[in-house]
């Protein structure tokens, strides 16, 4: 008993101890808050690049896409392990919008086989509204409920009853954002045209001339725009596949596509699912060898949705690798302060120790009273720790606002990245190990110190300075 | 004729400094019969405090022996020695040595929470506040018992550290110089105390360099050179 009073008292009574308890609650501050903000990005980033691709991927490096996809479709509907497939155009063209004109990635997607393979339609910034109703009716959150769209087949079917068909663009193609993070008033969706204008790729790999050009050009109008907070947001413009088959020249004979996304059943693991998909391939590659144009398969690979975006999640996770480094150089500091501190405490109370021995205190109890000091002050410093890392995440987002009106601060640039607020969601078992590690770093730092506290010669300590 | 309780055999005890070393006890044999108040006097230096923490099992000889009640303390395992220390002998030093962190009464009660887990506490707490009380009252510190060490004067301290020594009913206690940074009149009433508790029955070894002092006890043995001479 007198172990865990005298370790209580030495934490409330000598102002060294305050350090420690300090240096782990700031440690544990920092690490939760951080923690909290940047893998929750992290997380979220990830899953949004998981939903708006889908599971898996086939596609061709080429422009000029891979023949017979609708023959691999077919065998791919009968696999048990897949749920959805969808086969998409990519490419590059110039894009011409009211205000400018710039070179986008066209996505060609059949909007029904599409939504249900990635998550498509759940990005769609104006949730709900009937193809004839006029945009100009809505506020700028889109947020007046209609019907809703009678079927995602119908999201390139403009909302006014115009010939044009609809594309959708990426948020930030087409919008501004302001340093708030939000995007400005929207204009006004039917009558926004816009031009596309592409190189057609012939299955040779060369340019089609279309009479004496060599581009194809068609306009549109605009049907929505996707808010995906992954890079889609400025670089991708989605119209039908049919559309955007015949602009890039992928329409002629063999037809040609450049992708195929696909979504696994519930429970597939998705690496299994991949090599299952990639030995399909191969088979039906092989088996297609003398077709014409099957050259064009040496150019396709199959991928998981991580392999597929690794170019963009490599930098997130690069990102995360680097934080827990920094994480575990803060666990070696608070090892090392409380070591520091419980040294200072062992040399400052040897007195006590010859005065605990004298009275029959064991060398087991002696280090029990400083390891259970550390453990208090473990316990009590991640407490504080916790409680103003709690308090700031809430705030989080009022605080980054006001630094920003008062100081034109602001941690993330929203003109430059693409998150809305702050995540400050604490995930409890991140908590639980942020806590447990502060504990255990008090323990190890005390280890020593509490260890010489236990050998110290009671004799000595008892001894008054001798001249 | 009344029983010995403590009875060193042959202690040696030196001390290196560097090069040289310090002989400091050289086969010392003292015997202490129960009930006895022994003044152990000597020089500054004579090895008093040396021999005072050897019976008390704080330090050990380089050879020779300890018996109390008939039993060798070299035969002891470090767990007995610890209980030795809690149960059987009482420490008293010159500078009082209570711990800052507790007050007075939980100084006092201090060596029977040592002996004793959390749940074995909780069951003799009030027992040993009273004790604790009890011996305080019996001091004069009745109305100090929430008081810091540091709010005490120095006799004050001095009989708070006695009473923690006497909480457990040791067999024997030992003081080193307990007067020995107290005024003449204060030490005297610390010497009285003793007096007092010899009276009781108390078996007490007293260590000091003053001959004053020294003869308020009822058997002086004097520490020269290392040993004894009566
Ligand atoms: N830990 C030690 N290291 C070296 N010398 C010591 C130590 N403890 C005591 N001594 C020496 O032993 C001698 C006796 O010390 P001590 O028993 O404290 O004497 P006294 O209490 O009679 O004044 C002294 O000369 C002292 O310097
Ligand atoms: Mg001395």
């Amino acid at each position: 008993m007198y172990k865990i009073i005298l370790a209580f008292r030495y934490l409330l009574k000598r102002r060294i101890s305050y350090f420690a308890l300090f240096a782990v609650a700031l440690c544990v501050f920092v690490v939760l808050v951080v923690m909290t903000v940047l893998s929750s990005l992290t997380a979220d980033f990830k899953e949004k690049t998981h939903r708006i691709t889908g599971d898996c991927v086939i596609s061709s490096r080429s422009l000029a896409g891979f023949p017979y996809y609708e023959d691999f479709l077919k065998t791919l509907e009968k696999q048990d392990i897949v749920e959805a497939v969808s086969p998409v155009i990519k490419s590059y063209a110039i894009v011409k919008t009211p205000q400018n004109e710039q070179t986008l990635k066209i996505v060609g997607i059949d909007p029904c086989s599409h939504n249900r393979t990635t998550g498509f339609s759940d990005f769609l910034y104006y949730k709900n509204f009937t193809p004839l109703e006029k945009v100009a009716d809505f506020n700028s959150d889109g947020k007046k409920t209609l019907t809703g769209y009678p079927d995602a087949g119908s999201i390139f079917t403009p909302a006014s009853d115009t010939n044009m068909p609809a594309v959708i663009a990426g948020i930030a193609v087409m919008f501004d954002r302001n340093s708030g993070g939000k995007y400005n008033a929207p204009i006004s969706l039917p009558t926004t045209e816009i031009t596309i204008t592409s190189f057609p790729i012939t299955a040779k790999g060369t340019l089609e001339r279309a009479g004496t050009s060599v581009v194809a050009s068609k306009t549109f109008v605009l049907g929505n725009v996707v808010q995906t907070g992954c890079s889609a947001d400025w670089e991708n413009i989605y119209l039908s596949f049919n559309d955007a088959q015949n602009l890039c020249g992928l329409a002629g004979e063999p037809k040609r596509a450049n992708a195929i996304h696909i979504k696994f059943s519930k429970g597939v693991d998705i690496n299994k699912g991949c090599a299952k998909i990639d030995s399909l391939w191969r088979e039906f590659a092989g088996q297609n060898k003398d077709l014409a144009y099957s050259n064009l398969f040496k150019n396709v690979s199959v991928q998981n949705w991580r392999d597929y975006n690794r170019t963009t999640i490599a930098v997130a996770e690069t990102q995360q690798a680097l934080m827990i480094i920094v994480f575990a150089m803060i666990g070696v500091i608070t090892v090392f302060i409380v070591f520091v501190v419980f040294y200072m405490i062992v040399c400052h109370k040897s007195r006590d120790i010859g005065i605990l021995k004298s009275v029959g205190a064991s060398n087991g109890d002696l280090m029990a009273v400083f390891m259970v000091f550390a453990f208090l002050t473990g316990l009590l410093g991640s407490a504080i720790g916790s409680l103003a890392g709690w308090r700031f995440l809430v705030h989080i987002n009022q605080i980054e606002g006001w630094l920003f009106r008062h100081f034109n601060f602001q941690l993330w640039d929203r003109t430059i990245y693409a998150i809305g607020d702050i995540p400050n969601k604490i995930d409890l078992s991140v908590l639980a190990i942020i806590i447990l590690s502060a504990i255990a770093a008090c323990l190890l730092g005390a280890f020593i110190p509490s260890r010489q506290a236990a050998k110290t010669d009671a004799v000595k300590t008892l001894q008054v300075n001798r001249l | 004729m009344s029983k010995s309780i403590i009875k060193a055999a042959g202690l040696f005890k030196s001390y290196k400094m560097g090069a040289t070393s310090v002989d400091v006890l050289r086969g010392l044999e003292l015997t202490i019969k129960k009930g006895e108040f022994v003044a152990i006097i000597g020089s500054s230096g004579s090895g008093k405090s040396t021999l005072l923490h050897i019976l008390g099992s704080l330090d050990r000889p380089d050879s020779g022996d300890v018996f109390f009640d008939d039993e060798n303390l070299n035969g002891f395992s470090s767990r007995r020695l610890n209980k030795f220390r809690n149960k059987e002998v009482g420490f008293v030093f010159q500078f009082y040595h209570l711990l800052d962190e507790l007050d007075v009464l939980e100084n006092v009660y201090l060596p029977s929470m040592v002996s004793r887990s959390i749940i074995g506490w909780f069951g003799f707490k009030t027992q040993a506040r009273q004790r604790a009380a009890g011996l305080l009252e019996r001091f004069g510190l009745a109305d100090r018992l929430t008081h810091k060490p540091y709010q005490l004067s120095g006799g004050e301290r001095q009989r708070v550290a006695i009473a923690r020594a006497l909480m457990n009913e040791p067999q024997v206690l030992l003081a080193d110089e307990p007067t020995g940074n107290l005024d003449w009149q204060t030490g005297n009433d610390i010497l009285n105390v003793f007096t007092e508790l010899n009276k009781a029955g108390q078996t007490i070894i007293m260590v000091t360099h003053d001959q004053r002092i020294a003869q308020k006890a009822g058997r002086v043995i004097t520490l020269v050179d290392g040993r004894i001479t009566d």
